[in-house]
């Protein structure tokens, strides 16, 4: 299986390559990626030196154009898409109908993969895609179970992608506005979740109060880790309950799970987390790629070391497990 | 107010599909009275959230539909805004196959399957740009309810672009935010998705969700992520319809719909401000505080009140924002 590694930066990437990715993916440096923090991403110079380095080395480079196109400025989409495709980048993962149309009009030799924000969770939505717009691989969203996926997998005719380990969206990919609601930026149109601009934190007492927009998303009384206010899991009162209504603050593992996903018609394994150092990176991929090279038995003792590596040191299965619905 | 749009004719309004798992007979008697008393044109019914909770109105569903058609409303199907389940696929198609309806697409599945057949489209399908409405237009859909995210300027700019459409805006109700494969509700009670005991049906307006400060932020739907806040566009409505919006978008919650469709088609008919609307529907669902952030770009949560209008209250103006 094709493992496949995130890079916020050039840095990154040349660490995921040499760490052993199969394929990176990263974008440009503006808003027609879901991950546009400041200080990420790639000027179009830095891109095509990424792929030119990527190349040599036999890893193909996967480029993120997975936010919708506002109206009015659809001309932002349209470049960076021709600069990809003349990059020559292995393929374009993209999220918006009218963006995979220019691909399909405009450029219908460049390989095209459905981003997970395009919200393709069922056989027939895959279908969609490939019918309408010449889809060669589709990112599945994080709501299906293993056994759903194998049955996804024999109804369609293009390759599965799945996220195995990092940040873990609680929500359907695509399909969330939470962020919007509480600081009037969203993944969708602008590239970020829950942003670091509208985020504050407050000591009360022996409290550390973390806030989104005008929201407090979670108390941290001393000696308990604190985490980053990420809206969907942040500790709400419902009910007469205290807790966290949506997610615990853990993150997304399934390696564990490897031999089944195969069996599942998975064929790319994919990392979260463009907004991580290279040190990160370095770490996680050399990882996973040891333990996708090696033998069952001997897996479960070098996927252990990786849990340090995760939000608050916990991990979940999320929704490829039953049991986490 | 542009004097484009030649064939300006008034906007419409659409009951929504009911977001929440109501009883069978509340839900049925509450179409039997919107058929008979609301100034509505168009409703969508059918379970949207969540395909566990489609039997519970499976067996009113034809009368419902007759009720509708003999006060001549326009009845759509609307389906779930997020398919897995092979059942859920064929429960679409089913819902297709049966014909005579047009059916409201939430999910690509359902949008696949609705290729050539004359459709509508729902909320929750991702239509950012006019060049997504334009394509979903040649593939035979003939309305769009663009999702609440949109800000005015995108929505006017896309309705400009794709003269083939009407299009619609969810102007009244709890905004639907996300959806998930996990259950919150289920896991407010302590249960999952597979043994939900529809406890859903407990909150038949949303389960509310505060900060740890009591802050109400939003609200718990089955699978579904609601805003706490009412969405209301009364106060945009005149300038959406100048802009080219067909249709306005009532969202179902627990109080009288009936009388939220009549402030509604009374400010769109001009026969009272939009000003002394939003005060009758203060009174009418006084549960939530009213939001339209969306509409102004801000922070969904947000309202930003209209600055008075001295002497044309519905003339164009440049609307001074300001976060109360």
């Amino acid at each position: 299986m094709e493992l496949i590694c995130p890079a916020g930066t050039p840095a990154a990437f040349r660490e995921a390559v040499d760490a052993g990715a199969d394929s990176v993916y990263c974008g440009f440096r503006d808003e027609t990626n879901a991950r546009n923090f400041p200080g990420l991403n790639f000027t179009r110079d830095e891109m095509a030196e990424a792929v030119s380095h990527a190349r040599q080395r036999g890893v193909k480079t996967l480029v993120t154009l997975n936010t919708f196109m506002r109206a009015g400025q659809e001309d932002i989409w349209y470049r960076a898409a021709d600069d990809a495709a003349r990059i020559g980048v292995d393929a374009v993962i993209v999220a918006d109908f009218g963006l995979m149309a220019y691909f399909a009009e405009k450029w219908p030799a460049q390989r095209l993969h459905a981003s997970v924000q395009a919200s393709a969770s069922s056989a027939a939505a895959v279908n969609f895609l490939v019918e309408a717009f010449g889809v060669r691989r589709v990112v599945l969203p994080r709501t299906l179970t293993i056994d759903d996926i194998a049955r996804v997998s024999r109804d369609i005719r293009t390759e599965i992608e799945i996220f195995v380990f990092g940040g873990l969206c609680v929500m359907a990919e695509g399909r969330c506005s939470l962020s919007s609601y509480a600081t009037g930026k969203s993944p969708n149109m602008n590239g970020v979740c829950s942003p670091a601009s509208h985020v504050r934190y407050r000591r009360e007492g022996d409290e550390l109060v973390s806030i989104l927009g005008d929201y407090t998303i979670n108390r941290f009384p001393d000696g308990e880790a604190a985490g980053y206010p990420t809206l969907c899991k942040g500790r709400f009162h419902v009910g007469e309950q205290d807790g966290y209504a949506f997610e615990d603050p853990v993150s997304l593992d399934v390696m564990d799970q490897i031999d089944r996903l195969r069996e599942a018609g998975v064929s790319a394994l994919k990392i979260e987390g463009r907004q991580r150092g290279k040190a990160y990176v370095a770490e996680v991929v050399s990882t996973l790629r040891r333990a996708l090279d090696a033998s069952a038995s001997e897996r479960p003792a070098i996927l252990s070391r990786l849990c340090m590596l995760s939000e608050g040191n916990r991990t979940t299965t999320g929704a490829y497990d039953k049991r986490w619905r | 107010m542009s004097a484009g749009h030649a064939q300006f004719t008034r906007a419409t309004l659409t009951l929504g599909p009911v977001l929440y798992l109501w009883e069978g007979s509340r839900w049925r008697d509450f179409y039997y009275r919107i058929a008979d008393e609301a100034p509505v044109s168009h409703v969508c019914i059918g379970e949207t959230v969540c395909s566990k909770r489609q039997h519970f109105y499976e067996p009113y569903l034809a009368d419902v539909i007759d009720r509708l058609e003999s006060a001549g409303k326009q009845v759509i199907v609307s389906t779930l805004s997020l398919i897995t389940a092979e059942r859920e696929s064929r429960y679409a198609r089913a819902m297709i196959g049966d014909g005579g309806y047009p059916v409201e697409a939430n999910d690509l599945a359902t949008l696949g399957m609705l290729a050539g057949l004359p459709h509508i489209i729902g909320p929750t399908v991702n239509v950012y740009n006019s060049a997504t409405a334009r394509l979903l237009a040649a593939r035979g859909c003939v309305a769009i309810c663009l999702p609440p995210e949109l800000p005015t300027e995108s929505v006017r700019r896309i309705v400009a672009e794709t003269p083939e459409v009407a299009f619609e805006v969810f102007a009244f109700g709890r905004v639907p935010l996300a959806i998930s494969a996990r259950c919150a509700h289920a896991r407010s009670k302590g249960n999952i998705k597979d043994n939900c005991r529809f406890v859903c049906g407990e909150d038949p307006d949303g389960l509310p969700v505060h900060t740890l400060d009591r802050q109400p932020f939003l609200a718990i739907n089955g699978v579904q992520t609601v805003s706490y806040t009412c969405q209301s566009m009364l106060a945009d409505m005149h300038d959406l319809m100048a802009a080219g919006i067909a249709r306005f978008r009532l969202s179902p919650q627990c109080c009288d719909m009936v009388a939220v469709a009549q402030v509604h088609e009374d400010v769109l008919a001009n026969r009272i401000a939009p000003e002394e609307g939003i005060a009758r529907l203060r009174a009418i669902y006084p549960s939530a505080p009213f939001s339209n952030g969306f509409h102004h770009g801000k922070e969904g949560a947000a309202w930003i009140a209209r600055q008075a209008a001295a002497t044309a209250p519905y003339a164009d103006h440049e609307t001074d924002m300001a976060v109360s």
